[in-house]
């Protein structure tokens, strides 16, 4: 009912774009979470949503109705489209009540005054404010703030809710707490969510889907895990998980997706992209190593020296340095020394295409 | 075609108050017709006057004017004196506004509550007060054997004099319009810059000076506007002192009479008009580099502490209020209470008689305060109500047409009122179309203080929606409030302390206005400013100070009901409360 479909979307600020050919499709009920470096153009993309913004360029299309199409002259305004947004800035009215701004959205739809305050209580005990109700949000805290915004945006049952990283501000703890709040109402209403966020961790823990934002444009949509296992090129390699990204040459296939990568003096295993694997010439690949597919081990024929060892409770990450110039993160069940030379084993890696293209 | 049935196909699927908030929408732009029609077409009216000579079009005015020397040296006169008093206004003004909002000064509520007195002493009252005051004959110098030889000049009698006392009295513009704009001003910005190391002189100069340069622009322009137009005090101060500004020249031309003078007039109308709009452009531009909507939020003030130094700015503070007060204050008060004018008071002689007379024996007097009011309060309600939408137009919709209805409504408060009224008298005297004639009604002051008040009313409530983040804004519209709702739930509360204090300058200022009512009164239909002229005009100067003494009362009787209500009024909309 409310897909949300975006299709070859720009915007620009003068000459800049913020937002480049950014097609995007979501379905009913999907939680999907908006990733990228601060100024990727990802706010933009919200607001472009919301409606705040009018694109240059492209379709916008809520449940499968145009609400922003310039080359049709389509532009619904943004309190039409029953969308709920939670803004990085709070953006709440500072002469209201906690609870009236909570409140607002029902006040407008017309609700009467007993239904209204039920709601209200039930969206405040939602984000344990419900003490707070009387006061003026001058006098909360950045967190007390933003959990008033959230509570606000959930009141109305929107057919999708934007948040612009709505747990910034937040304590660790509370920003637990937070994020299974988020996936309660996720999962009870069924709400489609659009989560902004430059926290990987945050949007791996949460999202269905990621889709990874780079200077305006959308370089990955895919499910965490295959984000994770297999981004489709190097700036999502890199700007996801803790893991090495290596230039690689030489690389012969095994079999379909599967190919085998040499790396000093080791041969290594791997998965390997449709589009690299097209890639025959063997130009610009990369290899994309995760910390949890390499271990030490003697009899490894990967040799390297340790460059760092940090004890993470349970497990220790070293830096080893291979080849001279590369470093790669490797878990490992004892200290090492600085300066330490071990063997490696490599169980998995993914080959992928670095060339700057289109993206996948 | 495709587009118009799928956004058909769409609109039932949502709320469908959303339909009458999308034509709302659309009819806002034609909030900008009667606001066309009344500040605009008198001004248009008279320029017609001056570029037909009898029914052809001419330049024969515009040459006679432009090319004589008066015209010249009167405007170098008026942007001399407008300006120099500007920067006057600006330094009391803004001193006070900065103290007052942002340090630890104690009793501000009567710091404020005073420094808005002098604006409601009409000016040709404190021109007279002052020049009573320091003259050779000053009662209070000679009394403490300070007065200046006789036969000396009157020190006020000159350009600098002029300048003293129009920006005394056009502080508290610049006063009022920065305060709004310092309620605004959220601490966690000021305090970032004390973290950062900013401290001292460096705090106000980087931080806090251009955070509210909008609000130092804004009310340095009206200031300076207002001062282009004041009639009272050049007239008072430079006509002895063969002084003339623009606005008293066009008095002397009208005094003149002969048939260009309707032309003439026109002409020099133009001029001020031309100077107004210029100094208004220049405070766009300089407005419109700088987008600095605060972030965070507002409310919470900021207690600067000046430590040692409070004692010393506070002693200063008062000083000055006495001087600027206090003094014309007590000026006007003995001569009220003098038993005859020319009379030296003492404390043997003094009589009520004055006041007895005023208000026991002519009925003019109650009848006056009675327009007046009505006038006063009826003009600032209407402005504030249509200023609220025509501000929002103007700041968030801008189009190349609100950018011109932006600057012109300036020229009717920069033109004197004079000829506002000419232009009115003009245009009403048989209005085209209908065929009524509102001259000789109290409904052409009223069109006329609407046409020359819009813009006091204006220029707070624009200033502060430039400066609301606009997140707040689209939260409500996310909420799903259209734009009417928005209108009342959010930006009226946000703005409601400039528009309460764009309507109380709006009401001051009527109150006891002099220029425009001047030529449109009618028996019945006098104001309080039209009733103190006539009296003094007819030599009873002691009679016009003891209406001026009751004018005076009933305006601190007024604020004092302000305070007393206060507590129910939204925060910040009284102005000397913080
Ligand atoms: N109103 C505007 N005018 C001009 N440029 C803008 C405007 N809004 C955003 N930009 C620019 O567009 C780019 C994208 O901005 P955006 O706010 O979408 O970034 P973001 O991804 O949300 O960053 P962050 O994570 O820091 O919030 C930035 O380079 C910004 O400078
Ligand atoms: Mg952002």
């Amino acid at each position: 009912m409310a897909d949300i479909n975006l299709s070859r979307i720009t915007k620009s600020f003068g000459d800049y774009r913020a937002v480049n050919q950014v097609s995007l499709d979501i379905h009913d009920g999907e939680f999907v979470a908006l990733l990228g470096p601060s100024g990727c153009g990802k706010t933009t993309l919200l607001r472009l949503l919301a409606g705040f913004e009018e694109p240059d360029q492209g379709v916008i299309a809520l449940g499968g109705q145009a609400v922003a199409d310039p080359a049709n002259g389509v532009m619904i305004n943004p309190e039409a489209r029953n969308l709920g947004i939670v803004f990085q800035s709070y953006a709440l009215w500072p002469h209201m009540s906690v609870a009236r701004n909570v409140g607002y959205p029902l006040e407008v739809r017309g609700l009467g005054r007993a239904e209204r305050d039920a709601k209200i209580a039930e969206a405040l005990s939602i984000v344990a404010l419900e003490p707070y109700a009387d006061r003026s949000p001058t006098e909360l805290s950045g967190g007390q703030r933003q959990r008033v915004a959230l509570a606000r945006c959930l009141v109305m049952e929107p057919r999708a809710v934007l948040l612009d990283e709505p747990l910034a501000n937040l304590d660790v703890h509370l920003r637990e707490t937070m994020q299974q709040a988020f996936l309660d109402f996720h999962r009870r209403t069924g709400a489609t969510m659009i989560y902004v966020t430059h926290d990987q961790a945050e949007a791996m823990a949460m999202a269905d889907r990621i889709a990874v934002m780079d200077k305006g444009r959308i370089r990955q949509v895919a499910a965490p895990e295959t984000l994770y296992r297999e981004p489709a090129d190097h700036m999502v390699a890199g700007f996801v998980g803790a893991g090495a990204v290596l230039p690689i040459g030489d690389v012969s296939m095994r079999g379909t997706g599967r190919c085998s990568v040499r790396l000093g003096e080791a041969a290594i295993h791997a998965r390997i992209c449709h589009k690299a694997a097209n890639n025959s010439d063997g130009q610009d690949l990369g290899l994309c190593l995760r910390p949890e597919d390499v271990w030490v081990d003697e009899a490894g024929t990967l040799r390297g020296s340790v460059e760092d060892c940090v004890y993470l409770g349970g497990r220790f990450r070293l830096q080893v340095r291979v080849d001279s110039d590369q470093i790669l993160p490797v878990y490992a069940t004892r200290r090492a020394r600085i300066g330490e030379t071990v063997g490696l084993v490599i169980s998995d890696g993914w080959v992928f295409d670095r060339s700057e293209g289109e993206a996948a | 075609m495709q587009a118009a049935s799928r956004l058909r196909g769409f609109m039932p699927g949502f709320a469908s108050p959303t339909v009458g908030n999308r034509s709302l929408d659309r009819l806002l732009p034609w909030l900008l017709l009667p606001v066309f029609v009344i500040s605009i077409l008198p001004i248009a009216r008279l320029a017609i006057e001056g570029v037909f000579v009898g029914g052809v079009p001419s330049a024969d005015y515009i040459r006679d004017v432009l090319g004589s020397s008066t015209t010249w040296r009167a405007t170098a006169n008026s942007l001399y004196t407008a300006g120099l008093g500007t920067i006057i206004s600006l330094l009391i003004g803004g001193a006070f506004a900065f103290l007052v909002a942002l340090t630890d000064i104690r009793a501000k509520a009567v710091l404020v509550f005073c420094f808005m007195i002098p604006m409601m002493i009409p000016p040709q009252i404190t021109a007279l007060a002052w020049v009573q005051l320091t003259g050779p004959s000053s009662a209070l110098l000679n009394a403490l054997g300070m007065a200046p030889p006789m036969g000396s000049p009157q020190p006020f009698y000159s350009a600098e004099g002029i300048a003293l006392l129009l920006g005394i009295q056009h502080a508290s513009i610049v006063f009022l319009t920065l305060r709004a704009n310092l309620r605004m001003l959220p601490r966690e910005q000021i305090e970032a810059a004390r973290l950062a190391g900013a401290r001292g002189g460096r705090l106000w100069w980087q931080i806090i000076l251009p955070l509210t340069s909008p609000g130092l622009i804004a009310g340095t322009a009206m200031a300076f506007v207002t001062a282009l137009g004041n009639f009272g005090i050049p007239a008072m101060l430079g006509i002895p002192a063969n002084y003339s500004t623009l606005p008293t020249l066009i008095y002397q031309k009208l005094a003149g009479f002969g048939p260009s003078v309707l032309g003439e007039v026109s002409v020099l109308a133009m001029l001020i008009g031309t100077i107004a709009i210029l100094g208004v452009a220049v405070h766009h531009r300089l407005l419109g580099k700088r987008d600095y909507r605060l972030m965070g939020m507002v409310g919470r003030p900021l207690d600067i502490r000046l430590g040692a130094r409070r004692t010393l700015v506070e002693a200063v503070l008062w000083t000055v209020l006495i001087a600027i007060l206090v003094i014309p204050l007590m000026a006007l008060v003995a001569t009220a209470l003098v038993p005859a004018f020319g009379v030296k008071l003492s404390l043997a002689n003094y009589s009520f008689d004055a006041f007895y007379e005023v208000l026991f024996v002519q009925p003019s007097t109650i009848r006056a305060f009675h327009n007046s009011f009505m006038l006063s309060v009826g003009a600032a309600v209407t402005l504030v109500a249509v200023c609220l939408p025509l501000a929002y137009v103007i700041v968030r919709r801008p189009t190349r047409l609100t950018h011109m209805v932006n600057l012109l409504v300036e020229v009717p408060y920069a033109l004197p009122g004079v000829v506002l009224a000419i232009a009115c008298i003009l245009l009403f005297i048989r209005i085209p179309v209908i065929d009524v004639s509102l001259y000789g009604t109290l409904a052409i002051i009223f069109v006329a203080y609407l046409a020359r008040f819009l813009v006091i009313a204006l220029r707070p409530v624009m200033n502060s929606f430039s400066q609301l983040d606009p997140a707040l804004e689209e939260a409500a519209q996310a909420c799903g409030a259209g734009l009417g709702r928005r209108l009342r739930d959010i930006l009226l509360p946000l703005a409601a302390p400039s528009a309460a204090a764009g309507a109380l300058l709006v009401f001051l200022t009527a109150f006891n206005e002099l220029t425009v009512s001047a030529l449109l009164w009618s028996a019945g239909n006098e104001t309080l400013g039209v009733l103190i002229f006539n009296l003094d005009d007819s030599g009873d100067t002691v009679l016009a100070s003891a209406v001026a003494v009751l004018v005076v009362l009933v305006v601190i009787a007024l604020m004092s009901c302000f305070q007393l209500a206060s507590r129910r009024l939204p925060k910040g909309v009284v102005p000397w409360q913080t």
